[in-house]
Protein backbone atom coordinates (compact mmCIF):
# COMPACT_ATOMS: atom_id res chain seq x y z
CA UNK A 1 0.00 0.00 0.00
CA UNK A 2 2.66 2.24 0.85
CA UNK A 3 4.52 1.80 -2.57
CA UNK A 4 1.51 2.42 -4.04
CA UNK A 5 0.42 5.34 -2.20
CA UNK A 6 4.30 6.97 -2.63
CA UNK A 7 4.00 6.14 -6.64
CA UNK A 8 0.20 7.91 -6.98
CA UNK A 9 1.89 10.86 -5.29
CA UNK A 10 4.63 11.09 -7.13
CA UNK A 11 2.13 11.26 -10.63
CA UNK A 12 0.37 13.77 -8.88
CA UNK A 13 2.92 15.90 -7.84
CA UNK A 14 4.32 16.12 -11.55
CA UNK A 15 0.56 16.90 -12.56
CA UNK A 16 0.13 18.91 -10.31
CA UNK A 17 2.34 21.36 -12.09
CA UNK A 18 2.58 20.34 -15.57
CA UNK A 19 3.88 23.52 -17.33
CA UNK A 20 6.88 23.42 -14.55
CA UNK A 21 7.46 19.72 -14.88
CA UNK A 22 7.63 20.09 -18.45
CA UNK A 23 10.21 23.15 -18.64
CA UNK A 24 11.70 20.96 -16.20
CA UNK A 25 12.00 17.85 -18.13
CA UNK A 26 13.37 19.78 -21.39
CA UNK A 27 16.23 21.84 -19.51
CA UNK A 28 17.47 18.81 -17.63
CA UNK A 29 16.67 16.82 -21.34
CA UNK A 30 18.81 19.47 -23.15
CA UNK A 31 21.38 19.53 -20.64
CA UNK A 32 21.91 15.81 -21.02
CA UNK A 33 21.93 15.99 -24.22
CA UNK A 34 24.95 18.48 -24.56
CA UNK A 35 26.35 16.15 -21.58
CA UNK A 36 25.92 12.90 -23.56
CA UNK A 37 27.16 14.75 -26.59
CA UNK A 38 30.32 16.06 -25.15
CA UNK A 39 31.00 12.24 -24.04
CA UNK A 40 30.75 10.89 -27.84
CA UNK A 41 33.18 14.03 -29.05
CA UNK A 42 35.57 12.86 -25.84
CA UNK A 43 35.63 9.26 -26.71
CA UNK A 44 35.57 9.93 -30.75
CA UNK A 45 38.53 12.16 -30.30
CA UNK A 46 40.32 9.88 -28.61
CA UNK A 47 39.89 7.00 -31.29
CA UNK A 48 40.75 8.98 -33.78
CA UNK A 49 43.76 10.19 -32.23
CA UNK A 50 45.25 6.42 -31.83
CA UNK A 51 43.83 5.96 -35.25
CA UNK A 52 45.56 8.85 -36.83
CA UNK A 53 49.20 9.29 -35.04
CA UNK A 54 49.29 5.16 -35.72
CA UNK A 55 49.68 6.17 -39.46
CA UNK A 56 50.90 9.70 -39.07
CA UNK A 57 53.75 10.32 -41.14
CA UNK A 58 56.46 13.05 -41.71
CA UNK A 59 57.27 14.23 -44.92
CA UNK A 60 60.48 15.02 -46.02
CA UNK A 61 59.85 17.05 -49.40
CA UNK A 62 62.77 17.38 -51.90
CA UNK A 63 63.90 20.21 -53.78
CA UNK A 64 63.20 19.56 -57.80
CA UNK A 65 67.10 20.18 -58.68
CA UNK A 66 67.97 17.67 -55.98
CA UNK A 67 71.11 15.64 -57.07
CA UNK A 68 71.30 11.49 -57.06
CA UNK A 69 74.12 11.57 -54.40
CA UNK A 70 72.00 14.08 -52.42
CA UNK A 71 69.15 12.13 -51.98
CA UNK A 72 70.77 8.92 -51.52
CA UNK A 73 72.80 10.00 -48.94
CA UNK A 74 69.37 11.58 -47.48
CA UNK A 75 67.90 8.11 -47.73
CA UNK A 76 70.50 5.94 -46.06
CA UNK A 77 71.05 8.68 -42.92
CA UNK A 78 66.80 8.07 -42.37
CA UNK A 79 67.26 4.52 -42.41
CA UNK A 80 69.70 4.07 -39.64
CA UNK A 81 67.82 6.99 -37.80
CA UNK A 82 66.12 5.54 -34.90
CA UNK A 83 63.89 7.73 -34.03
CA UNK A 84 62.62 6.41 -37.33
CA UNK A 85 60.79 2.98 -38.06
CA UNK A 86 59.70 3.13 -41.21
CA UNK A 87 61.30 5.22 -44.30
CA UNK A 88 59.00 5.37 -47.97
CA UNK A 89 60.19 7.10 -51.04
CA UNK A 90 57.68 8.36 -53.18
CA UNK A 91 58.61 9.72 -56.35
CA UNK A 92 57.03 12.25 -59.07
CA UNK A 93 55.08 9.33 -60.71
CA UNK A 94 54.29 8.20 -57.58
CA UNK A 95 53.24 11.49 -55.64
CA UNK A 96 50.84 12.34 -59.05
CA UNK A 97 49.47 8.95 -58.82
CA UNK A 98 48.23 10.08 -54.65
CA UNK A 99 47.48 13.30 -55.93
CA UNK A 100 45.29 12.30 -58.46
CA UNK A 101 43.52 9.45 -55.91
CA UNK A 102 42.87 12.28 -53.18
CA UNK A 103 41.29 14.53 -55.28
CA UNK A 104 39.95 12.79 -58.09
CA UNK A 105 36.27 14.26 -57.26
CA UNK A 106 37.72 18.28 -58.69
CA UNK A 107 39.27 17.77 -61.95
CA UNK A 108 39.77 21.39 -62.37
CA UNK A 109 42.96 20.74 -60.34
CA UNK A 110 43.61 17.78 -61.92
CA UNK A 111 44.25 19.81 -65.00
CA UNK A 112 46.19 21.95 -63.54
CA UNK A 113 48.89 19.91 -62.12
CA UNK A 114 51.45 18.38 -64.34
CA UNK A 115 53.20 15.28 -63.18
CA UNK A 116 56.46 17.06 -62.97
CA UNK A 117 55.41 19.76 -60.59
CA UNK A 118 54.82 17.38 -58.00
CA UNK A 119 58.28 17.33 -55.42
CA UNK A 120 59.42 13.65 -54.52
CA UNK A 121 59.15 12.75 -50.87
CA UNK A 122 60.77 10.72 -48.38
CA UNK A 123 57.40 9.37 -46.29
CA UNK A 124 58.51 8.50 -42.85
CA UNK A 125 57.15 6.73 -40.00
CA UNK A 126 58.38 8.07 -36.73
CA UNK A 127 58.37 5.51 -33.54
CA UNK A 128 57.11 8.02 -32.03
CA UNK A 129 55.12 10.98 -33.30
CA UNK A 130 56.04 13.61 -30.81
CA UNK A 131 59.66 13.58 -31.52
CA UNK A 132 58.60 15.44 -34.40
CA UNK A 133 60.88 18.40 -33.94
CA UNK A 134 63.77 16.61 -33.80
CA UNK A 135 63.53 15.46 -37.12
CA UNK A 136 62.46 18.73 -38.53
CA UNK A 137 65.32 20.59 -37.21
CA UNK A 138 68.46 17.06 -38.24
CA UNK A 139 66.93 17.67 -41.82
CA UNK A 140 65.52 20.63 -43.07
CA UNK A 141 68.83 22.35 -43.71
CA UNK A 142 70.13 18.49 -45.00
CA UNK A 143 70.99 19.19 -48.69
CA UNK A 144 68.63 18.89 -51.32
CA UNK A 145 65.69 19.02 -48.62
CA UNK A 146 63.15 21.48 -49.71
CA UNK A 147 60.63 21.20 -46.42
CA UNK A 148 59.64 18.80 -43.64
CA UNK A 149 56.03 18.68 -42.96
CA UNK A 150 54.31 17.11 -40.25
CA UNK A 151 50.83 15.70 -40.42
CA UNK A 152 50.55 15.92 -36.88
CA UNK A 153 50.66 19.31 -37.08
CA UNK A 154 47.73 19.83 -38.83
CA UNK A 155 46.09 17.09 -36.69
CA UNK A 156 46.52 18.82 -33.57
CA UNK A 157 44.91 21.99 -35.29
CA UNK A 158 41.96 19.59 -36.21
CA UNK A 159 42.06 17.78 -32.70
CA UNK A 160 41.87 21.17 -30.96
CA UNK A 161 39.02 21.72 -33.13
CA UNK A 162 37.50 19.20 -31.31
CA UNK A 163 38.18 19.30 -27.90
CA UNK A 164 36.91 23.10 -28.05
CA UNK A 165 33.57 21.90 -29.55
CA UNK A 166 33.51 19.14 -26.39
CA UNK A 167 33.81 22.22 -23.86
CA UNK A 168 31.61 24.22 -25.63
CA UNK A 169 29.35 21.54 -25.15
CA UNK A 170 30.29 20.61 -21.74
CA UNK A 171 30.06 24.33 -20.54
CA UNK A 172 26.39 24.09 -22.19
CA UNK A 173 25.75 21.03 -20.64
CA UNK A 174 26.98 22.64 -16.82
CA UNK A 175 24.66 25.71 -17.69
CA UNK A 176 21.91 23.68 -18.84
CA UNK A 177 22.24 21.67 -15.23
CA UNK A 178 22.30 25.07 -13.09
CA UNK A 179 18.90 25.84 -15.12
CA UNK A 180 17.75 22.74 -14.49
CA UNK A 181 18.42 22.74 -10.85
CA UNK A 182 17.00 25.83 -10.08
CA UNK A 183 13.81 24.35 -11.38
CA UNK A 184 14.04 21.33 -9.96
CA UNK A 185 14.33 22.85 -6.42
CA UNK A 186 11.48 25.44 -7.67
CA UNK A 187 9.57 22.41 -8.55
CA UNK A 188 9.73 21.05 -5.27
CA UNK A 189 9.46 23.84 -3.35
CA UNK A 190 6.23 24.26 -4.98
CA UNK A 191 5.24 20.80 -4.10
CA UNK A 192 6.29 20.99 -0.81
CA UNK A 193 4.13 23.75 -0.03
CA UNK A 194 1.24 22.45 -2.22
CA UNK A 195 1.42 19.78 0.25
CA UNK A 196 2.06 21.35 3.33
CA UNK A 197 -0.84 20.41 5.26
CA UNK A 198 -0.15 16.59 4.39
CA UNK A 199 3.35 16.88 5.52
CA UNK A 200 2.55 18.89 8.78
CA UNK A 201 -0.15 15.82 9.58
CA UNK A 202 2.32 13.68 8.58
CA UNK A 203 4.96 14.64 10.46
CA UNK A 204 2.89 15.61 14.04
CA UNK A 205 1.48 11.41 13.48
CA UNK A 206 5.27 10.42 13.30
CA UNK A 207 5.79 9.57 10.01
CA UNK A 208 9.16 8.54 9.10
CA UNK A 209 11.16 11.05 7.17
CA UNK A 210 12.21 8.89 4.49
CA UNK A 211 8.41 8.73 3.60
CA UNK A 212 7.55 12.23 4.25
CA UNK A 213 10.61 13.00 1.34
CA UNK A 214 10.37 9.76 -0.87
CA UNK A 215 7.26 11.34 -2.94
CA UNK A 216 9.16 14.72 -3.79
CA UNK A 217 12.34 13.16 -4.37
CA UNK A 218 11.27 10.71 -6.64
CA UNK A 219 9.11 13.68 -8.67
CA UNK A 220 12.61 15.06 -9.11
CA UNK A 221 14.20 11.48 -10.05
CA UNK A 222 11.23 10.76 -12.82
CA UNK A 223 11.27 14.15 -14.21
CA UNK A 224 15.60 13.43 -14.40
CA UNK A 225 15.05 10.17 -16.22
CA UNK A 226 12.48 11.65 -18.24
CA UNK A 227 14.84 14.01 -18.98
CA UNK A 228 17.31 11.33 -20.16
CA UNK A 229 15.10 9.67 -22.57
CA UNK A 230 14.78 12.96 -24.16
CA UNK A 231 18.79 13.51 -24.17
CA UNK A 232 19.15 9.92 -25.70
CA UNK A 233 16.34 10.70 -28.22
CA UNK A 234 18.13 13.85 -29.25
CA UNK A 235 21.36 11.94 -29.34
CA UNK A 236 19.71 9.35 -32.01
CA UNK A 237 18.60 12.15 -34.12
CA UNK A 238 21.67 13.75 -34.18
CA UNK A 239 23.49 10.62 -35.40
CA UNK A 240 20.66 9.83 -37.60
CA UNK A 241 20.33 13.00 -39.09
CA UNK A 242 23.39 14.96 -39.04
CA UNK A 243 25.79 12.46 -38.56
CA UNK A 244 24.99 9.63 -41.01
CA UNK A 245 22.84 11.72 -43.44
CA UNK A 246 24.37 15.19 -44.02
CA UNK A 247 27.53 14.84 -42.99
CA UNK A 248 28.02 11.39 -44.66
CA UNK A 249 30.32 13.12 -47.12
CA UNK A 250 33.08 13.24 -44.58
CA UNK A 251 32.80 10.01 -43.06
CA UNK A 252 36.64 9.39 -44.36
CA UNK A 253 37.43 12.12 -41.83
CA UNK A 254 35.79 11.00 -38.48
CA UNK A 255 35.85 7.87 -36.71
CA UNK A 256 32.22 6.75 -37.29
CA UNK A 257 30.04 6.69 -34.09
CA UNK A 258 28.21 3.65 -33.42
CA UNK A 259 24.77 2.78 -32.40
CA UNK A 260 25.98 0.96 -29.49
CA UNK A 261 27.87 4.26 -28.62
CA UNK A 262 25.00 6.37 -28.31
CA UNK A 263 23.25 4.00 -26.54
CA UNK A 264 25.75 3.65 -24.37
CA UNK A 265 25.61 7.32 -22.93
CA UNK A 266 22.21 6.37 -22.05
CA UNK A 267 22.72 4.64 -18.57
CA UNK A 268 25.43 7.59 -17.98
CA UNK A 269 22.82 10.70 -18.80
CA UNK A 270 20.00 8.54 -16.38
CA UNK A 271 22.44 8.27 -13.92
CA UNK A 272 23.46 11.44 -13.96
CA UNK A 273 19.93 12.98 -14.16
CA UNK A 274 18.41 10.98 -12.12
CA UNK A 275 21.10 11.90 -9.25
CA UNK A 276 21.89 14.91 -9.51
CA UNK A 277 17.87 15.57 -9.54
CA UNK A 278 17.48 13.54 -6.48
CA UNK A 279 19.94 15.48 -4.35
CA UNK A 280 19.24 18.73 -5.39
CA UNK A 281 15.69 17.44 -3.98
CA UNK A 282 16.70 16.20 -0.88
CA UNK A 283 18.48 19.26 -0.13
CA UNK A 284 15.68 21.38 -1.42
CA UNK A 285 13.42 19.53 1.50
CA UNK A 286 16.25 19.95 4.38
CA UNK A 287 16.11 23.43 3.66
CA UNK A 288 12.06 23.83 2.78
CA UNK A 289 10.14 20.59 4.70
CA UNK A 290 12.91 20.58 7.92
CA UNK A 291 12.46 17.08 8.04
CA UNK B 1 5.34 9.20 32.24
CA UNK B 2 6.29 12.48 31.89
CA UNK B 3 9.42 14.30 33.95
CA UNK B 4 10.12 17.94 33.47
CA UNK B 5 13.62 18.52 35.54
CA UNK B 6 14.80 21.97 36.27
CA UNK B 7 14.00 22.86 32.67
CA UNK B 8 15.22 26.43 31.40
CA UNK B 9 14.33 27.49 27.46
CA UNK B 10 15.51 30.80 26.17
CA UNK B 11 15.23 31.29 22.86
CA UNK B 12 17.62 32.99 20.29
CA UNK B 13 17.12 36.86 20.93
CA UNK B 14 14.55 36.68 23.69
CA UNK B 15 15.34 38.71 26.48
CA UNK B 16 13.58 36.40 29.61
CA UNK B 17 13.54 32.34 29.17
CA UNK B 18 10.44 31.13 28.15
CA UNK B 19 10.69 28.58 30.97
CA UNK B 20 12.98 28.84 33.99
CA UNK B 21 14.16 26.32 35.86
CA UNK B 22 10.69 24.56 35.87
CA UNK B 23 10.09 21.11 37.15
CA UNK B 24 6.67 18.73 37.27
CA UNK B 25 6.28 15.11 37.46
CA UNK B 26 3.12 13.61 35.58
CA UNK B 27 1.84 10.36 36.27
CA UNK B 28 0.29 7.98 34.01
CA UNK B 29 -3.21 8.01 33.44
CA UNK B 30 -3.17 11.54 34.80
CA UNK B 31 -5.70 14.92 33.69
CA UNK B 32 -3.77 17.82 33.92
CA UNK B 33 -4.14 21.56 32.79
CA UNK B 34 -1.93 24.08 31.96
CA UNK B 35 -3.05 27.45 32.23
CA UNK B 36 -1.70 31.06 32.34
CA UNK B 37 -1.45 34.18 30.44
CA UNK B 38 -0.66 34.24 26.67
CA UNK B 39 3.36 34.06 26.35
CA UNK B 40 3.95 32.51 29.97
CA UNK B 41 5.68 29.60 28.09
CA UNK B 42 2.34 27.35 28.21
CA UNK B 43 3.10 25.86 24.30
CA UNK B 44 6.86 25.86 25.04
CA UNK B 45 6.16 22.84 27.63
CA UNK B 46 3.96 21.42 24.72
CA UNK B 47 6.43 21.82 22.02
CA UNK B 48 8.90 20.52 24.72
CA UNK B 49 7.03 17.00 25.54
CA UNK B 50 6.86 16.83 20.59
CA UNK B 51 10.28 17.24 20.87
CA UNK B 52 9.98 20.49 18.70
CA UNK B 53 12.32 22.52 20.81
CA UNK B 54 14.79 21.02 23.34
CA UNK B 55 15.80 22.89 26.67
CA UNK B 56 18.64 24.95 27.05
CA UNK B 57 19.17 23.40 30.86
CA UNK B 58 17.66 20.29 32.23
CA UNK B 59 15.89 17.16 31.01
CA UNK B 60 13.16 16.37 29.38
CA UNK B 61 11.57 12.40 29.99
CA UNK B 62 8.14 11.32 28.19
CA UNK B 63 7.25 7.45 28.12
CA UNK B 64 10.71 6.80 29.93
CA UNK B 65 12.82 8.21 26.69
CA UNK B 66 15.00 10.96 27.27
CA UNK B 67 13.95 13.85 25.01
CA UNK B 68 16.15 16.28 25.72
CA UNK B 69 19.31 13.79 24.11
CA UNK B 70 17.18 12.29 21.63
CA UNK B 71 18.68 12.37 17.91
CA UNK B 72 16.14 13.94 15.53
CA UNK B 73 16.20 10.84 13.12
CA UNK B 74 14.69 8.82 16.00
CA UNK B 75 11.88 11.45 16.24
CA UNK B 76 9.13 9.92 13.81
CA UNK B 77 8.81 6.85 16.07
CA UNK B 78 8.57 8.50 19.07
CA UNK B 79 6.10 10.49 18.55
CA UNK B 80 3.90 7.74 17.63
CA UNK B 81 3.19 7.66 20.79
CA UNK B 82 1.44 10.78 21.89
CA UNK B 83 -1.48 12.52 19.76
CA UNK B 84 -2.11 15.30 19.57
CA UNK B 85 -4.81 18.08 19.58
CA UNK B 86 -4.74 21.62 18.54
CA UNK B 87 -6.86 25.04 18.57
CA UNK B 88 -7.15 25.00 14.56
CA UNK B 89 -8.09 20.99 14.50
CA UNK B 90 -5.94 20.91 11.01
CA UNK B 91 -7.38 18.27 8.95
CA UNK B 92 -6.64 18.00 5.62
CA UNK B 93 -9.66 19.81 3.90
CA UNK B 94 -9.78 17.89 0.89
CA UNK B 95 -10.08 14.08 2.74
CA UNK B 96 -13.09 13.06 4.81
CA UNK B 97 -13.53 12.21 8.50
CA UNK B 98 -12.98 8.95 7.57
CA UNK B 99 -9.57 9.58 5.75
CA UNK B 100 -8.40 12.04 7.74
CA UNK B 101 -8.30 9.56 10.34
CA UNK B 102 -7.06 6.62 8.21
CA UNK B 103 -4.16 8.89 6.64
CA UNK B 104 -2.62 8.99 10.24
CA UNK B 105 -2.66 5.52 10.42
CA UNK B 106 -1.69 4.84 6.65
CA UNK B 107 1.50 7.27 6.61
CA UNK B 108 3.00 5.17 9.46
CA UNK B 109 2.16 2.24 8.05
CA UNK B 110 -0.57 0.49 8.81
CA UNK B 111 -2.75 -1.50 6.07
CA UNK B 112 -5.72 -0.10 4.73
CA UNK B 113 -7.35 -3.47 6.07
CA UNK B 114 -6.37 -1.98 9.91
CA UNK B 115 -7.44 1.38 9.05
CA UNK B 116 -11.09 0.10 8.12
CA UNK B 117 -11.33 -2.24 11.31
CA UNK B 118 -10.25 0.70 13.08
CA UNK B 119 -11.45 3.94 11.83
CA UNK B 120 -15.36 3.13 12.51
CA UNK B 121 -14.62 2.28 15.60
CA UNK B 122 -12.61 5.29 16.67
CA UNK B 123 -14.69 7.66 14.48
CA UNK B 124 -17.88 6.07 17.03
CA UNK B 125 -16.17 6.83 20.19
CA UNK B 126 -15.70 10.19 19.49
CA UNK B 127 -19.60 10.62 18.57
CA UNK B 128 -19.23 11.06 14.58
CA UNK B 129 -21.32 7.38 13.77
CA UNK B 130 -22.96 8.40 10.36
CA UNK B 131 -20.55 11.28 9.30
CA UNK B 132 -17.56 9.06 8.46
CA UNK B 133 -17.87 10.62 4.92
CA UNK B 134 -18.48 14.17 5.60
CA UNK B 135 -15.77 16.93 4.55
CA UNK B 136 -14.60 18.97 6.79
CA UNK B 137 -16.41 21.98 5.59
CA UNK B 138 -19.18 19.93 5.92
CA UNK B 139 -18.34 19.39 9.45
CA UNK B 140 -19.43 21.91 12.17
CA UNK B 141 -16.25 23.32 14.41
CA UNK B 142 -17.03 20.77 17.27
CA UNK B 143 -17.11 18.03 14.93
CA UNK B 144 -14.07 18.81 13.32
CA UNK B 145 -12.04 19.24 16.59
CA UNK B 146 -13.79 15.75 17.09
CA UNK B 147 -12.01 14.31 13.64
CA UNK B 148 -8.87 15.65 15.42
CA UNK B 149 -9.53 13.74 18.38
CA UNK B 150 -10.09 10.37 16.69
CA UNK B 151 -7.23 10.84 14.67
CA UNK B 152 -4.86 11.47 17.52
CA UNK B 153 -6.16 8.70 19.42
CA UNK B 154 -6.79 5.88 17.02
CA UNK B 155 -3.20 5.04 17.27
CA UNK B 156 -4.09 4.56 21.05
CA UNK B 157 -1.27 7.14 22.23
CA UNK B 158 -0.14 6.80 25.88
CA UNK B 159 -0.15 10.88 25.78
CA UNK B 160 -2.97 13.64 24.55
CA UNK B 161 -1.54 16.71 24.05
CA UNK B 162 -4.09 19.20 23.85
CA UNK B 163 -2.89 23.01 22.80
CA UNK B 164 -5.97 24.87 23.74
CA UNK B 165 -8.55 22.48 21.92
CA UNK B 166 -11.46 24.88 22.66
CA UNK B 167 -10.17 27.64 21.27
CA UNK B 168 -12.28 28.20 18.30
CA UNK B 169 -15.02 26.60 19.87
CA UNK B 170 -18.62 27.78 21.57
CA UNK B 171 -18.94 26.96 25.32
CA UNK B 172 -21.56 24.20 25.20
CA UNK B 173 -19.70 22.31 22.48
CA UNK B 174 -16.23 22.91 24.39
CA UNK B 175 -17.72 21.21 27.30
CA UNK B 176 -18.94 18.07 24.68
CA UNK B 177 -14.84 17.98 23.70
CA UNK B 178 -13.99 17.89 27.42
CA UNK B 179 -16.38 14.89 27.75
CA UNK B 180 -14.59 13.46 24.91
CA UNK B 181 -11.37 14.19 26.29
CA UNK B 182 -12.17 12.65 29.65
CA UNK B 183 -13.32 9.44 28.37
CA UNK B 184 -10.52 9.12 27.00
CA UNK B 185 -8.51 9.51 29.70
CA UNK B 186 -10.60 7.42 31.39
CA UNK B 187 -9.06 4.40 29.08
CA UNK B 188 -5.66 5.03 30.71
CA UNK B 189 -4.42 7.99 28.13
CA UNK B 190 -2.34 10.50 30.25
CA UNK B 191 -4.14 13.95 28.71
CA UNK B 192 -2.30 17.23 28.74
CA UNK B 193 -4.11 20.50 27.88
CA UNK B 194 -3.44 23.88 27.73
CA UNK B 195 -5.92 26.42 28.30
CA UNK B 196 -7.32 30.04 28.93
CA UNK B 197 -10.66 28.57 29.60
CA UNK B 198 -11.43 29.36 32.79
CA UNK B 199 -15.24 27.38 32.70
CA UNK B 200 -13.96 24.64 31.55
CA UNK B 201 -10.48 23.96 34.27
CA UNK B 202 -13.65 25.03 37.24
CA UNK B 203 -15.61 22.04 36.10
CA UNK B 204 -13.28 19.36 35.30
CA UNK B 205 -11.78 19.74 39.04
CA UNK B 206 -8.49 18.23 37.71
CA UNK B 207 -4.75 19.23 38.72
CA UNK B 208 -4.25 22.59 37.36
CA UNK B 209 -0.48 24.24 37.09
CA UNK B 210 0.09 27.54 36.70
CA UNK B 211 2.91 29.24 34.93
CA UNK B 212 3.81 32.77 35.33
CA UNK B 213 6.65 33.99 33.01
CA UNK B 214 8.01 30.97 32.50
CA UNK B 215 7.55 29.62 36.56
CA UNK B 216 5.23 27.10 37.78
CA UNK B 217 3.06 29.56 40.83
CA UNK B 218 0.60 26.94 41.47
CA UNK B 219 0.15 23.04 41.55
CA UNK B 220 -2.68 22.04 42.81
CA UNK B 221 -4.28 18.27 42.63
CA UNK B 222 -8.19 19.41 42.20
CA UNK B 223 -7.87 22.78 41.38
CA UNK B 224 -9.79 25.74 39.96
CA UNK B 225 -8.48 28.21 37.12
CA UNK B 226 -7.85 30.89 40.47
Amino acid sequence: MRMKYVLSEVLVGLWRNVTMTIAMIITLGVSLTMLGASGLIYTKVADMKDLYFENIQVSIFLKTDISEEDRAALGSRLEADPLISQVTYVNKDEAFQRFQEMFRDSPDLLSAVKADQLPESYRLNLVDPEQYKSISEQYSSAAGVDQVVDQSQVLDKIFNLFTAGQNVALAAAIAMAVAALLLVANTIQVAAYSKRREVAVMKLVGASNWFIQAPFVLEAVVAGLIGSVLGLGALVALKKFLFDDALSALQGLFAPVSWSEVLLTFPVMAGVGGLISAITAWVTLRFYLRV
Amino acid sequence: MIQLEQVTKTYPKASRPSLDNVSVSIDKGEFVFFIGPSGSGKSTIIKMLLHEVTPNKGRVVVNGKDVTSMRSWKRPHFRRSIGCVFQDFRLLPNRTAYENVAFALEVIGKTKAVARRVVPEVLELVGLGGKEHRYPHELSGGEQQRVAVARAFVNRPLILLADEPTGNLDPDTSIEIMRLLDRINRTGTTVVMVTHDSNIVNQMRRRVIEIESGRIVRDQARGVYG
